[in-house]
């Protein structure tokens, strides 16, 4: 049975992680995500689950005794943010390429410098080709959904997977939401049976070799193809997910996207404001849609371009910048996974809330507005905004 | 259980030929004697830092280790990933999913260990974690090329602290490790050598296998190329190294010293640096004071040892 909860997005993910009881989480303190571990620690203290938790001296240690953990068989989580993420990079892509299904929660933050604590996306689109399966987050409620189908999909896909929500805006907003009960998800996420591990009884086995050249091509194309057919696992795993709790995920949300004309494409929490912006048109007449990615890695190159392919005109929303003189990697991917459809929209990218600027409704008015001029004329001025810094 | 170099040898070894480390280094005689101071019924988990030994034992689809498991992961966190390997195992073993009774070995050179994995190997030894962390120690990156480490020996001669026309090889001194392991309150901390008939590395390594907690042995480990010796002279090197005190053996153990070897008669330094082209530099005409600089920093070190010898062990009556 479904119990409602009051819980910040950070409680909610702690819950989730405590229901789900992994073997081992490895974690470091950094603003904002650092309540996770503080949370999931209270657990262990109070033996409320069986975990070993390992507070390392620093992220780069604890994604590296993720590694070891997973690779010893165990289920095991970890949770950072902003430079944490950052200083991971290095075994991000050790984590992913020796195939270890580790949950990572990212509650995201800026990246330095300057220092801030606030949040956008950087960290967690600054390590988006390390191998991990990204999955965004609107709310708490999300977050929480997507920690306990985080754990199924990794060890599906043999790909770890990155869980990531807006720092403060929801790891630290209390919002209701609804949780399962804790053998509901026990059931849900079994247990994982690992084919190859350190503790094997029966057999020992040496992990992450040197690979000359073809052999490292070929693992690298393993992951590649792991990672294309994790799309099925994500969709496969959400339906699961469904039948037991009602609530719907796919690959992304389409959201009055069917019959609008201008559109936006925005990840996180933005998005629950772009809704309200799209109601706002809509009630007004305006037809107004809105594509709100879940999946990042892999990236619905297929889906998302068909989901939005009627629109006359596009905005795609960045949190982060790419700084290479052009646009922001959302943007650049789903323009590029646009025109290999086929799909050919005037598209704007719109550079937004750096740094954990506020974006309110009458911003994402003011992104619709420009659309409804792009409409209009079916061309655009110019291909990348920051939003209101442009005056 | 006395130590008897025959049955010692006569144990299958867990770290197999085929392997391809130089002739004449002293890493792979090391990891070998280590690892048969394990018990033949138990099993292990290595952890390896990036370096010579990792990139020649482990090369896809080959493996020398034999009977343990191996894990490498990077450079600088062979110490937190053998952590998380070591803390699961409890989290197994409690839900009935392991039962083999399992040692945790982590292998790294003295770069991935004094320099970039010094943090991870810190952290780890700080949370006490029930692992053994043997550093072999060649005085530098020699996989990269030797390049100096913060364990390069002063004047040593690298590919990155030359000995040039004006500046003299390396200008800093060494970076204890051993004593900067000793101040993390181990319950077991030593220093080795492939010395004699071996006991000295087998006996350091059983105990820090089997002493319950974080232990740490820091194991000389000549590098032929680095050192710029014959192959054939590993034994007379690692000899002169532990009769000119270069390179004491000694363990601390609970914070108790004790220096497992005095040379009846120790040898001047140069005793050893003469063996190697690194110190070639420092028989130069007018770099004496370099020779007397370093002599003196070895006795400084050796004096230090006799004085916590006799300080620790008289604590402890």
């Amino acid at each position: 049975m479904a119990i409602r909860e009051r819980l910040s997005g950070n409680e909610a993910v702690a819950t989730a992680m405590k229901q789900i009881n992994p073997d081992t989480v490895a974690a470091y303190p950094i603003t904002p995500s650092t309540e996770v571990p503080q949370y999931f620690s209270n657990f262990v203290a109070n033996g409320e689950v069986d975990t070993e938790f390992i507070a390392v001296e620093s992220e780069h240690s604890a994604m590296s005794a993720c590694i070891g953990a997973s690779a010893a068989g165990g289920r095991v989580m970890s949770a950072t943010s902003s430079q944490g993420l950052a200083y991971m990079f290095e075994m991000l892509y050790v984590a992913a390429g020796m195939r270890l299904p580790i949950t990572l929660i990212c509650g995201n933050r800026a990246l330095s410098a300057p220092l801030n604590i606030h949040n956008d996306h950087s960290d967690s689109m600054g390590v988006r080709d390390a191998g991990f399966i990204q999955l965004y987050c609107e709310n708490n409620q999300e977050a929480y959904d997507n920690t306990i189908m985080a754990v199924k999909i990794a060890e599906k896909a043999s790909i770890p997977v990155m869980v990531c929500y807006d720092g403060f805006i929801t790891s630290h907003s209390v919002e209701n939401i609804m949780l399962l009960e804790t053998e509901e998800v026990k059931k849900f996420v079994g247990e994982r049976n690992p084919v190859q591990y350190l503790l094997d009884d029966e057999r020992n086995i040496s992990m992450g070799p040197m690979d000359l050249q073809k052999y490292y091509f070929e693992h690298r194309k393993q992951l590649a193809d792991a990672m294309r057919g994790a799309k099925d696992i994500i969709k496969e795993v959400s339906d699961e997910f469904y039948k037991l709790t009602g609530r719907k995920y796919d690959l992304y949300e389409n959201y009055m996207m069917d019959d609008a004309e201008i559109g936006i494409v925005v990840l996180n929490s933005t998005a629950g404001t772009a809704k309200d912006a799209v109601d706002k048109l809509r009630k007004e007449g305006v037809k107004a849609g809105l594509i709100k990615p879940r999946a990042f890695r892999p990236l619905p190159y297929n889906e998302i371009p068909e989901a939005l392919k009627n629109v006359k005109a596009l905005a795609i929303l960045d949190k982060c910048d790419s700084v290479n003189g052009y646009a922001a990697p959302l943007f650049t991917e789903l323009t590029s996974a646009m025109f290999s459809k086929g799909v050919i929209i005037p598209t704007v990218n719109y550079i937004y809330g750096l740094g954990g600027v506020d974006v309110k409704v009458n911003d994402i008015l003011d992104v619709f507005d420009n659309l409804k001029n792009i409409a209009k004329n079916g061309k655009i001025e110019k291909t990348t905004y920051y939003l209101g810094m442009e005056n | 259980m006395a130590y008897n170099l025959k049955e010692a040898v006569a144990k299958e070894s867990r770290f197999v030929s085929g392997h391809r480390m130089c002739a004449g280094c002293g890493a792979p005689p090391v990891v070998r004697n280590v690892l048969r101071a394990l018990k033949e019924e138990d099993n292990a988990v290595v952890s390896c830092a990036t370096g010579c030994l990792e990139v020649s034992s482990c090369i896809y689809p080959y493996t020398s280790w034999n009977k343990v498991s191996f894990i490498h992961t990077a450079f600088e966190c062979a110490s937190a990933t053998l952590s998380g390997a070591e803390k699961t195992y409890y989290a197994l073993k409690r839900a009935g999913k392991v039962k083999n009774n399992t040692k945790f070995i982590a292998f790294g050179g003295d770069g991935g260990t004094l320099d970039i994995g010094l943090q991870s190997l810190s952290g780890a030894m700080e949370r006490f974690h029930d692992i053994t962390y043997v550093c072999y120690d060649n005085g530098a990156y020699m996989n990269t090329g030797t390049q100096r480490s913060s364990s390069t020996p002063h004047f040593a001669d690298t590919t990155t602290s030359p000995a040039g026309k004006v500046i003299p090889g390396k200008t800093q001194k060494r970076k204890d490790l051993t004593e900067i392991m000793v101040k993390h309150n181990l319950p077991y901390v030593a220093q080795t050598a492939l010395f004699g008939n071996l006991q000295d590395i087998y006996t350091k390594a059983e105990k820090a296998i089997y002493t319950e907690g974080p232990t740490f042995i820091a194991a000389f480990s000549p590098c032929p190329r680095g050192w710029g010796y014959p192959t054939e002279d590993l034994a007379e090197i690692e000899k002169l190294a532990v009769n000119t005190c270069f390179w004491p053996l000694y363990e601390v153990e609970n914070g108790v010293y004790k220096i497992n070897y005095k040379p009846a008669n120790k040898l001047p330094v140069t005793e050893f640096i003469k063996t190697q082209k690194r110190f070639k530099h420092m028989f130069k005409p007018g770099n004496e004071w370099m020779i007397e600089e370093l002599q003196k920093e070895i006795d400084e070190k050796w004096n230090y040892l006799l004085m916590m010898e006799e300080i620790t062990n008289k604590k402890s009556e």
